[in-house]
This record gives C-alpha cells, structure tokens and sequence, in this order.
C-alpha cells in the first residue's frame, strides 16, 4: 500500500516535471508544474510531515503559481511565440543534464546513508516542534527572512515604477 | 622641604616653557606682539626662580630625584619617565634658564616687528622645554628625547626666515649632519643597553664605578667602541670634526637663536653628556685619546678659519667651534670640570658676544659683512663697551672669565703632556688674534657704511642693553664660581661636581703654575698687540674677497671642507641615487608595476570575449561550473 | 495507530527518496539550459528548488532532525521572494525587448 503511494506519487512527479518541460505553451507548462508540486506534497506527507506538505501547497500553488499565472495573463504570453530553434543547444543541454545526474547518481551510489532507529517520529514535523525549532534556535534567521521580503516587495514596486516613469 | 613640593618645583621648570609653547601654539595670532614676548620671558625667568630655589636645595641635601612613571618597559629595559636634579644638571639648568630668559628678553627687542615674532617665541619656549628634558633627565632615553627636540628646534629656528630658500638649505643641513650623529648615538645606546644591561645614569655610573657592588671589570674594546659611538652623537651636536660644518651656516637663523642654541646651551650638549658618562669614558683609553685629538684639531681648525672670515657672525660660529673643540680637549686629557667649567663661562661670554654682534645687526640694519662696518664705538657706546668685554673674556685676558677656564683646561693638559699644553696655548692665540681684528675692525677706525646706514645707525633700546649688561657682568666675574686656590678661591665648582666628577687631586707647584699662566698670558697679550697693530694702529681692513690669495683664500674658503664633502660625499650619493632613479626604479620597479598592470589589462582583454551576452552560455557554463565542483568534492 | 503509520512509512528506503530529488533535480537542469522561454527556465528554477527541499525533508524525517524541516521554510522563503522580484524583472524584461526569449537579452556582453 505505502509503496504504490511512494512509486505513484515520483512517477507522477516525473511524469509531469518532463511534460512541464516539453510543452509549448507556458501555460500548460505552470499548470504541469503545479500537478507536479501537489505530488511532491503528497510525498511530504509519507515523510510524516504534514505541516510542511500544507505550507507547501499554499505557498508554491497557491502563491507562486498563481504569481506565474497572473504574469502569463498580464502579458498574454500564452499566445505561440517565436524560439529560435536548435537542435544543438537541446543536444548540449541532454549532454550537461545527463552528465550532471550521473556525476550526482555515481556520488550517490557510492554514499552510505545513514538513518537513526525509528525514524520518522511524527513529532518531529510537527507544528510544534518546528515551531520551537524556528523560534528558538533559528529565530534571527527567521526575523531576518522578513527583512528579506520587505526588501524583495520595495524592489518588485521600484522595478516597476521606473519602467512607468521611463514609458 | 617635603618630596611632593620639590616634585611639583622640579617639574614646573621644564612644564613653564612647555605651558609657555601651547600658549603661542593655541593662541596663535590672538595675543599681541607685546604681550606674546612678555609671557614667553616671564615663564623662563619663573623656572630660572625655581632653579634657584632646587639648587639652594641640592647644596644642602644633596640630589632629587622624581619618579613619575615607567615610561615603557619590555622584557629587561625599563625606562623611566624621570628627573633627576643633582650637582651637574642643576647647574646646567641654571645656565639654561639664566641666559635663556636673558636672551628671551633681549629677543623682544630683537625680534620687534617681525612678521613671526609669536611663532618665534613658541620655538625658542619649545626649545627651553627640549633642553631643559635633556639634562633633567635620569637616563639616557629621555635625554635622547630631550636632544633631539632640540635639534628639531634647531631645524625650526634656523630655517625661521623659511623664505630664504638659502636660509632653509642651512637647517636642512644642520638637521642632516646631527642625523648622523644621532644614529651613532643611538647605536651607542643600544651597544651600553646591551653591555650595561640598564640606561639610567646612575645604573650606568655603578658598573664603572669600583665602589660600587655592581662593578665589573670593563670589557675595554666594548667601552671603547660605545664610548666612541656616543662621541660621535656628541660630534654632530657639538659640532667637531667632522661634523662641524652645519654650525657657521646655522647661523642663518635669527641672532638670539645663533646665541641661545648654537652657542650657549644646544651645542654644549655634547659635553654635558659624556660629563655625565665620565666614568664611563674614563675606562676608554682608546675614546678618551680620539677625543683629545679631535677637540685639539677641531679647535686649531675653526680657529685658523675664523681668522679669515669677513661675516660678523661667521666668525664667531668658527670662534663656538673651536671653544667647543677646547672643551673636548679638556674632556679629553680627564678635566671633565674644567671642560664644565670653561661651558659655563663660554656660555656668558659667547651669548654676550652673539647678542652684541646682533645689536651691531640691528643697528646696521640688518648689515652682516665687517667690511661695511667701522667704527661704530662713537655710534653704539653700550654695545660697544660690552663688546669689548665679551672679547676680552674670550681671549683670555686675565682676570677675566675666560682666563680661568681657559687656564684651568691648560693646567690639566700639562698634567698630561707639556706638548698638550703648547697645542692648547696655540689654540688659544688663533682666539685672540680673531678676536681682536673682529673688534677693531667692527668698532675701531673710520666708519666705512653707507651714508644712507650711517644716518639710521642707533644704540638699541633697554629691552636689549639691559641682558647685555647683565652677561657683561657675568662674562667679567664669570670666574669666581672656579677661581684656583693660587689666587684664594677653592675651586668651587670642581668641588661642587665631585659626587658626579671625581676629583683627582693633582695639584702643581704654584711656581709652575705661575709660570704656566705667565707665558701663556704673555704670548695672548703679544698676539693681541700683532693683530692690534694691524687692524686698530694701520686700520687695516680685510680685502674683497676677489683680493684675497693664498693661504689667506683657502682660509676664506674655510678649507674648501664644504667643498670636499661635496665631492667625495655629496656628489657620488646624488650620483648613485641618480643611477637607483634611472635604472633600478624607472626600469625595474616601473618595470614590474607596469608590467603588472599590463599583462592584466592584456588578460581582461582576451577573457572579455567571454561575455557573450547570451544567457544560455552563461547558464550551460553555471552548469557545468556546478558539476565541476560537485566531481570535485566527490574525488576528495 | 501511529506507531504503524510509522512503521508503515519506513518500508520505504531513504535512497529512493534522494534518488527521487536526484532525477527531479536533474530534470531542472536539463529545462533551465534547453528552455528559452524565461518562464519555462523560473519554473524549471523552482523544480530544481522542490527537489532540495524533498531531498532536505526527508533526512530530516530518516535522522528524526527537525532542523532539515526548518531550513526547508527558509528555501521556501527566498523562493518566494526570488520569483516575486524574478517576474518583476520579467515583465521589465518583456516591456523593453517585446519578448521572453533569454537570447533577447545578448545585450549584456562587452
């Protein structure tokens, strides 16, 4: 039962990470993604971390995607454009990819991993624990990350005002 | 009196000149001329005041020391920040803050109108301070401090009229060649710290002083060569050969200072220090002949050279040269309290004799060369009669000051050699015919300025005759602070120094003694009578310098020494930096700089290609960057 | 019942879970240099993003560390914050050259 979950879900990952590669249209591409994040959710949930898995959804589907979305719309670039294209470049880019997967696959066959006794305690994805865990011992990390999203939201608004004042 | 009252005296003498400096430094420009001059004199006579008070002290209880703190200390050295007012330094001083305050009051008069008169002041208090740091101290760092912020005040007051581009050759010249001194001296210091293991001078007297328990056997060629590194330092402080030559052209600076620094106080201390190290350098034979030597040449020389100098001040710079060089000698032949004594009367009469040649300047309106001078006693009485004593006190004529220091140097030579004693002699007849042709030809005769000068020529005001007045006297009766017992005194200041100079009784018999002073009195008064006979009797005056020939041109020329250091040092100095600026730096230093910069503005210019600008390189190179480092990491 | 969920959870190896990370990671790469369009290349970014962070959850699960959760909501963060100024940019980008095409942007060379 668990192992049909896991081998649907990564199947299911893959299966639409390669198709969000191969579509044309960008629009079909974000939603692929999206279909692809939801099984990367659902394999948190196998980890026994479901605070995660749900902070997931909501902030890369509900936030992100709809980000690209509303960009796509804003634009109307779902419309076919024009790509150059070019057989070599796709080549190199199967040569590198491929290159790079078995330079990690061979580092990690030959990786021994360890893993504690009785793993995946439910405790620890909990909300709780996470909580402690951000607040105590990552609290100046995690003050610092807001400083990080005023910082990120002053430059989206300057970006793009000075596109209005030169327009 | 209680320790706390005399460590609060003994530091105010040196702090009031100090105090006086940050005033004119702080204050700049926003005291008036007046007012300025008056308070830079009243701290000096203020520490004069307590000088005197701490010397009445001494004389009862013997020396003071104060402790102020550890100045630095790293591994065995330490050095205190500390003052040490005993028989020597306080006489010294004395003589400091005495002819200091003199000369300062003398300065106002002097210096009136001048455009830099505050910034003169703060030099001359800035100067007090130096030297005033350099015999207080209690060791020889803080001496070392003390001379060379007297040198820089040096540098400073000669190159005060900084204009002159002549005028700034000359402090940079005098700066220079003390340099030289100073770093023999300063090796000399880490030799003595090395061997003595301490640089107090009391730690220093009790290795060399038998009576002591940390007496040890000197090692002689080691105090020998620290001895003689030290008379190096005191070469080119007190100006011998050969490092003399920056003394005539100091006297670029302003008259009171060529009196102040360049005869009475600066330039003496050379001997104040190796008086100070007299035991030590009484353990180096070797140091102590050089000396002798040296003193003896350098005093024949300057004085052979004096002979023929047209400049008033000129001449009595060559005149500070040789009285110095007789000091060495007197060190020399182990008569450290005759050399000290003959400092002090030296100190009276050669301030006295600068200080009237500048009232001569002032009233000549600013006229340097003798051969426009002349007759001048009807002109400037007080000057005059001054003059004329300061000169009769430096020739030696009995009973002035000058006779009995003289003398006394004299008497210790024959101690140790009759052939010593007719150097000395000689040495001395070169003094009393330059002497003599200066005041004959400058007061004597028939006036030979201009009509023009001769209307303006005028006594100077009180503010100037008044310290001259005062040296007068003290260059007059300057002898009785020494007077030998032939004549009834009791030598009181050989006595005076016995704790720091030991005395070695060797007393002559009074006929030899007599007979000594007599011929040497006698050979004085007849080169007196020659040069009298010459320059006062045929009022002769000295020739253009186009004229003059033969030994008379070298003479003139000073024995074309500036010349020959020119040569055979100067030039090939320039020479070999020339050659380190042509070849060495232009070709191989550039050489490498640019070379540097070129090959990476050559390297930029090829790797600059490499932006391409298209993002899909950049992101294949990332990736493959990224895998690199990945393989990396995986083979280690 | 949780104690078997657990155990239930554990009959999958954490090897396959990185080996999971691995080829999602590698599928980023493969779209980041093969795309033009530039959001093909941000969504592939955030795949290559999704990838460390299951890889991250899951030793954090297998070591029973929740530092490797915790770091996963800063990944999370700076993604966030990445795509909102990377669209911002974006849409500059669009506005100027009239296209998403990286190879518009060959101006950046010397």
């Amino acid at each position: 039962m668990t192992q049909v979950f896991f081998y649907g879900l990564s199947a299911l990952a893959i299966a639409s990470s390669l198709m969000m590669l191969f579509q044309r249209n960008p629009m079909y591409s974000v939603l692929y993604l999206l279909v692809c994040f939801f099984s990367v959710a659902g394999l948190y949930i196998m980890l026994n971390a479901q605070f995660l898995a749900v902070v997931h959804i909501i902030v890369y589907a509900g936030a992100i995607m709809v980000l690209f979305l509303y960009v796509l719309m804003f634009l109307n670039l779902n419309v076919q454009q024009h790509f150059s294209k070019s057989n070599m470049l796709r080549l190199a880019a199967m040569l590198t990819g491929g290159g790079l997967f078995l330079l990690l696959f061979s580092a990690f066959y030959q990786t021994e991993l360890v893993v504690m006794p009785d793993p995946m305690n439910e405790n620890v994805g909990s909300v709780q624990t996470l909580g402690k865990v951000l607040f105590n011992d990552y609290l100046i990390p995690f003050e610092l990350t807001s400083i990080l999203f005023l910082s990120a939201m002053v430059g989206v608004v300057i970006i793009n005002k000075k596109e209005q004042t030169n327009g | 009196m209680s320790q706390n009252i005399l460590n609060t005296l003994s530091i105010l003498i040196p702090v009031l000149p100090l105090a006086g400096f940050l005033i004119h430094i702080l204050f700049k420009d926003k005291i008036s001329e007046k007012l300025a001059g008056v308070h830079a004199t009243a701290w000096i006579i203020v520490s004069f005041v307590l000088t005197v008070v701490l010397f009445a002290h001494v004389r009862s209880n013997g020396a003071i020391h104060v402790q102020l703190f550890d100045w630095f200390a790293a591994g065995d050295m330490h050095i205190p920040f500390a003052l040490q007012i005993d028989q020597l330094s306080v006489v010294m001083m004395m003589v400091i803050t005495g002819i200091g305050s003199m000369i300062h009051m003398y300065s106002i008069g002097y210096m009136h109108g001048d455009a830099g008169f505050n910034r003169f002041f703060s030099y001359l208090n800035l100067f007090i301070f130096f030297m005033l740091m350099l015999v207080m101290a209690n060791n020889y760092v803080l001496m070392f401090v003390g001379w060379e912020g007297v040198g820089l005040c040096s540098y400073l007051l000669i190159g005060f009229w900084f204009k002159n581009p002549e005028y700034n050759k000359a402090a940079n010249k005098a700066f220079i060649m003390n340099r030289i001194g100073d770093l023999a001296m300063l090796l000399g210091l880490f030799l003595l710290f090395q061997y003595a293991g301490t640089l107090t001078f009391d730690g220093v007297a009790a290795r060399f002083n038998p009576s002591s328990p940390e007496y040890f056997v000197p090692d002689s060629g080691m105090v020998n060569a620290i001895t003689l590194l030290l008379f190096i330092g005191a070469c080119g402080k007190s100006a011998q050969i050969p490092l003399y030559t920056w003394l005539p052209d100091a006297m670029a600076g302003p008259t009171p200072v060529s009196a102040l620094i360049h005869a009475a106080t600066m330039v003496t201390a050379g001997i104040y220090m190796i008086v100070r190290s007299n035991l030590m350098f009484s353990e180096a034979e070797l140091t102590l002949q050089i000396i002798t030597v040296v003193g003896l040449v350098t005093s024949i020389f300057a004085g052979a050279i004096a002979l023929q100098q047209n400049d008033i001040k000129k001449v009595l710079a060559y005149s500070t040269v040789s009285q110095l060089g007789l000091m060495f000698f007197a060190i020399g032949v182990g008569a450290y309290d005759a050399a000290m004594f003959h400092l002090i009367t030296h100190a009276f009469f050669k301030a006295l004799l600068f200080l009237s040649a500048g009232s001569v300047i002032h009233g000549m309106g600013g006229e340097q060369d003798i051969r426009k001078m002349g007759g001048l006693r009807s002109y400037m009485k007080i000057t005059h009669w001054v003059f004329g004593f300061g000169v009769l006190a430096i020739m030696a004529v009995p009973p002035f000051s000058g006779f009995f220091s003289k003398d006394s140097i004299l008497v210790s030579a024959y101690h140790v050699s009759p052939v010593l004693w007719v150097l000395g002699l000689f040495a001395g007849l070169f003094t009393a015919y330059y002497m003599m042709r200066l005041y004959a030809v400058v007061f004597q005769g028939a006036p030979r300025m201009t009509e023009h000068v001769r209307a303006h020529i005028h006594e100077s005001p009180r503010v100037i005759t008044i310290p001259l007045m005062v040296l007068c006297a003290l260059s007059i009766l300057g002898g009785v602070i020494n007077l030998p017992h032939i004549f009834g005194g009791n030598t009181m200041l050989t006595h005076w120094l016995e704790e720091i100079v030991p005395v070695h009784a060797h007393e002559l018999a009074v006929s030899t003694e007599l007979t000594l002073m007599g011929i040497a009195s006698v050979a004085i008064f007849g080169v007196i009578f020659l040069a009298h006979r010459k320059y006062r009797v045929r009022q002769e005056v000295p020739v253009e310098d186009s004229e003059i020939h033969g030994i008379n041109k070298v003479l003139n020329h000073k024995f074309y020494v500036d010349e020959l250091y020119e040569a055979v040092i100067v030039k090939p100095l320039r020479m070999f930096s020339d050659f380190l600026y042509k070849i060495f730096d232009l070709k191989v230093v550039d050489g490498i700089v640019n070379g540097m910069g070129q090959l990476v503005q050559y390297a930029s210019t090829q790797l600059r290609y490499m932006q391409t600008g298209t993002v899909s390189f950049y992101l294949f190179a990332m990736a493959i960057g990224m895998g690199a480092i990945v393989l990396l990491i995986y083979l280690m | 019942m949780d104690n078997t969920l657990s155990q239930q959870l554990q009959v999958i190896p954490l090897e396959n879970y990185v080996m999971l990370s691995i080829i999602l990671f590698c599928i980023g790469v493969i779209g980041i240099l093969m795309r033009r369009n530039l959001i093909v290349v941000f969504l592939s970014i955030e795949l290559m993003l999704n990838a460390i962070n299951l890889m991250a959850a899951s030793f954090s699960a297998y070591h029973n560390d929740p530092a490797g959760q915790a770091f996963v909501f800063f990944i999370m963060v700076v993604a966030a914050a990445e795509v909102a100024v990377g669209l911002a940019m974006l849409v500059m980008i669009y506005r100027n050259t009239k296209s998403i095409d990286i190879n518009a942007l060959n101006r950046l060379k010397w």
